[in-house]
């Protein structure tokens, strides 16, 4: 484990371009989610108001 | 449904399920079956090419450990270019044809593209120091892959810059179809130029210079990469069409309908 952790002297480089690209992928999932939600929650909103409004 | 005067002509039956699928509110619905599956198959598949890449590929004869960057670095570089070119096909579409999902797929690929670009570039900057000796120079293949993120920078400030969607899409359009010059810019400049870059490894499809443990994770990889792209291609042409589309009658139904399963 640790000689796979070590990346035979190369663990900084490996180690960080691995870590970089998770997280700008896991980042670009999280963001879209939750503005799809929020893209949602707004019409959803707009429309409650809009019914409200009309009664 | 909505097929009770279906054309019999099949020229005019191909145009009229184009037409279909092109219509924002088929391909909502569409993407939301759809995503699920895409996310679940990116999972796996990024599973399997950590896996192959990190332990089962054996480690180079050159470069030892460090060569296993390639498994983050070619698939950001690939679809770095990839992207770019969707983008440039979706761009000539909205332009021509002046169709909305094609700005809404244009405009929902940019960030990702950028990030691609991006990844590209630092990795490939991280493995050049103990490859070359240096994090960065200021060569061919590198300096057009950098003009490449600013490309993509450039699209996302002009479509902040408008308060017209509509608008910032077809200035986009034009500063994306401008711009595909850089892309065979990028793929020859390890050959027209001489470059600390090595050459094209995989793309010799008859003798590829590298070993078949070490290719079949790249390969994996990068279909990982690219299911990821659509999966989250997906999501944010949902949010697009939800903005694009919000007064009308599917939308509010859709949201009406929403509200009551929840």
């Amino acid at each position: 484990m640790s000689d796979f952790l070590h990346m035979g002297g190369y663990a900084f480089y490996v180690w960080s371009a691995y870590g970089i690209t998770l997280m700008v992928l896991i980042g670009n999932i999280i963001v879209p989610r939750q503005a799809e939600r929020a893209a949602l929650a707004e019409l959803e909103l707009r429309l409650q108001r809009a019914k409200t409004g009309d009664t | 449904m909505g097929n009770s005067r279906g054309p019999k002509n099949p020229t005019k039956l191909v145009f009229s399920s184009l037409h279909k699928y092109a219509s924002p509110r088929h391909f909502y619905h569409l993407s939301l079956s759809i995503s699920p599956w895409l996310a679940w198959l990116a999972s796996a598949m990024f599973g399997l090419g950590i896996v192959g890449g990190l332990v089962i590929a054996p480690s180079d004869y050159q470069q030892g450990d460090s060569f296993r960057i390639i498994y983050v670095h070619v698939p950001s570089a690939w679809m770095s270019l990839f992207i770019y070119v969707t983008m440039a096909a979706a761009a000539a579409t909205a332009l021509v044809w002046k169709i909305k999902l094609a700005e809404i797929a244009m405009r929902a690929s940019a960030m990702l593209g950028a990030s691609f670009t991006f990844l590209a570039l630092v990795t490939g900057s991280i493995w050049g120091k103990p490859t070359w000796g240096t994090y960065w120079a200021w060569d061919a293949r590198l300096t057009s892959e950098l003009v490449l993120l600013f490309l993509y920078i450039g699209f996302i400030a002009l479509q902040t810059a408008y308060s017209d969607r509509r608008v910032a899409a077809r200035a986009g359009a034009v500063l994306i179809l401008i711009g595909t010059v850089n892309i065979p810019i990028i793929h020859y400049s390890v050959e027209w130029w001489s470059s600390l870059h090595q050459g094209p490894t995989i793309s010799k499809l008859d003798t590829p210079s590298i070993h078949i443990d070490m290719l079949i994770p790249l390969l994996v990889m990068a279909s990982a990469f690219m299911t990821y792209y659509l999966a989250v291609m997906l999501t944010r042409m949902r949010c697009e069409i939800l903005a694009y589309e919000r007064n009308t009658n599917w939308v509010r139904e859709f949201i009406t309908a929403r509200a009551h399963h929840s």
